[in-house]
Order: C-alpha cells, then sequence, then structure tokens
C-alpha cells in the first residue's frame, strides 16, 4: 500500500510517501503505526506521541482503530490547521 | 463548490458568481479569513482537502435551506494582511446563511486537510477550534 506523510510528520520522517507491505498481523491503523515504529528511529521518533497523529485511509479520516482493508493510500499527518 | 488555489481571490466577484442570474437569493454571508502577524506556508492532501470541503459543503445542506455556497482556500506562502480563506453562503433568509457560514469555516478548521507553517516551525493545532466544532454535533 502507498503511505504518505504529510507536514511534521513528513519532515520528522524524511519522506513524503513510500510504498510497503505489512505483514498480515498489521490489521488497524494502531497496528500500522506500531509497525512503522519499528522501521528506524525517524519512524519511532514520528509516531511517538500516537494520540496526537491523525490518519486517513483513501483519502477519508480514519481513527486509530479503523480496519485497514485493502486500502490504496493511507496518509499520516499531525491535527489540521488550516482556515 | 469549492477551490483550492495559490492565487488570491475577490470577493466581490465570488458573490456576482454565486448570484448571478437568480432571484431565489435573499442572503449573502461572506467569511474571510486573513493571515495575521507572520508569513505563513500552508500546504494540503491534494484530493483529499476537495473530497473533505465537499462533505462539509453537503453536510450544510442537510442542516440548513441554503441556495449556493463557495469555498475558497489558499495554499502557498501568505503575507500578513493576505486572505486566506472564503467561505459564503447564500440563503432565502439571513439567519441559515449566517450559522451555516459558521458551521462550515468551524468544520474546515478541524476536518479539512491544510497545515500552517511559520518558518520551519508547524503552527499547532488548537483546543479552542475542536471546541468550536464539536457544538455543532
Amino acid at each position: 500500500m502507498k503511505l504518505l506523510y504529510f507536514a511534521s510528520l513528513r519532515q520528522k520522517i524524511g519522506l513524503p510517501e513510500e510504498d510497503v507491505t505489512p505483514p498480515d498481523s498489521v490489521r488497524d491503523v494502531a497496528d500500522l503505526i506500531d509497525w512503522l515504529m519499528t522501521r528506524g528511529p525517524e519512524y519511532a521518533a514520528a509516531f511517538e506521541n500516537k494520540i496526537t497523529i491523525r490518519a486517513a485511509i483513501d483519502q477519508e479520516h480514519a481513527k486509530l482503530d479503523a480496519p485497514l482493508g485493502h486500502p490504496r493510500e493511507v496518509a499520516f499527518f499531525p491535527p489540521v490547521t488550516g482556515g | 463548490m469549492n477551490r483550492v488555489q495559490t492565487e488570491d481571490f475577490d470577493i466581490s466577484t465570488e458573490i456576482a458568481a454565486l448570484t448571478k442570474g437568480r432571484s431565489d437569493i435573499g442572503a449573502v454571508v461572506t467569511f474571510s479569513g486573513l493571515v495575521r502577524d507572520v508569513t505563513l506556508t500552508l500546504e494540503h492532501y491534494a484530493g483529499m482537502t476537495e473530497r473533505e470541503l465537499t462533505k462539509i459543503e453537503a453536510e450544510a445542506n442537510t442542516r440548513w435551506k441554503l441556495q449556493a455556497v463557495t469555498i475558497i482556500h489558499r495554499i502557498g506562502t501568505l503575507n500578513p494582511g493576505d486572505n486566506i480563506v472564503l467561505v459564503i453562503t447564500a440563503s432565502t433568509h439571513r439567519k441559515d446563511a449566517f450559522e451555516a457560514a459558521e458551521f462550515l469555516m468551524d468544520y474546515l478548521k478541524t476536518r479539512a486537510p491544510f497545515w500552517k507553517r511559520e518558518g520551519d516551525t508547524w503552527v499547532e493545532a488548537k483546543a479552542s477550534d475542536d471546541d468550536a466544532a464539536e457544538r455543532w454535533k
């Protein structure tokens, strides 16, 4: 699946997007974050404060316990600050 | 109608576009947000932003009787005094237009995927914005 990172998360991870193949045990958004955090110190730092992470599955807001299914893209970002 | 753009917008032009040729609109409310104090850079999640704005607009249409809605949000680098966001609501009577405009801004600020950066520092989300959106639940 394609992952996208925005704002401070993109800066911490150092990538705007990437393609990943998580293991089958990754079922929801929280699992995906936990798995990403094992991929390196930059991921661990970016996702450190899980409660402040917002996610979207196929461009729809998704909670941490939202099942992933088979998405085209999953995005991670901090709380939005437009307007 | 919603648009995300780098260029400025003109409020009179946008109102005219909304009301042109119509005799069913009795009230037009506009909200425009301007950049304060410091230069900001705005980025967004292209694709999701447009979807969210369309959803927010649809939600407003289920709650109030609106004849038309315009939402324009700018991205890129903006200086103090620059326009950043425009919401226009049109209805038969003023109450719907007033309330819907406030609702649209509250929802936009908490749901539309835009992020502001001031120099190298990302602007933090405000709890007061969450509270403002919460009261429409």
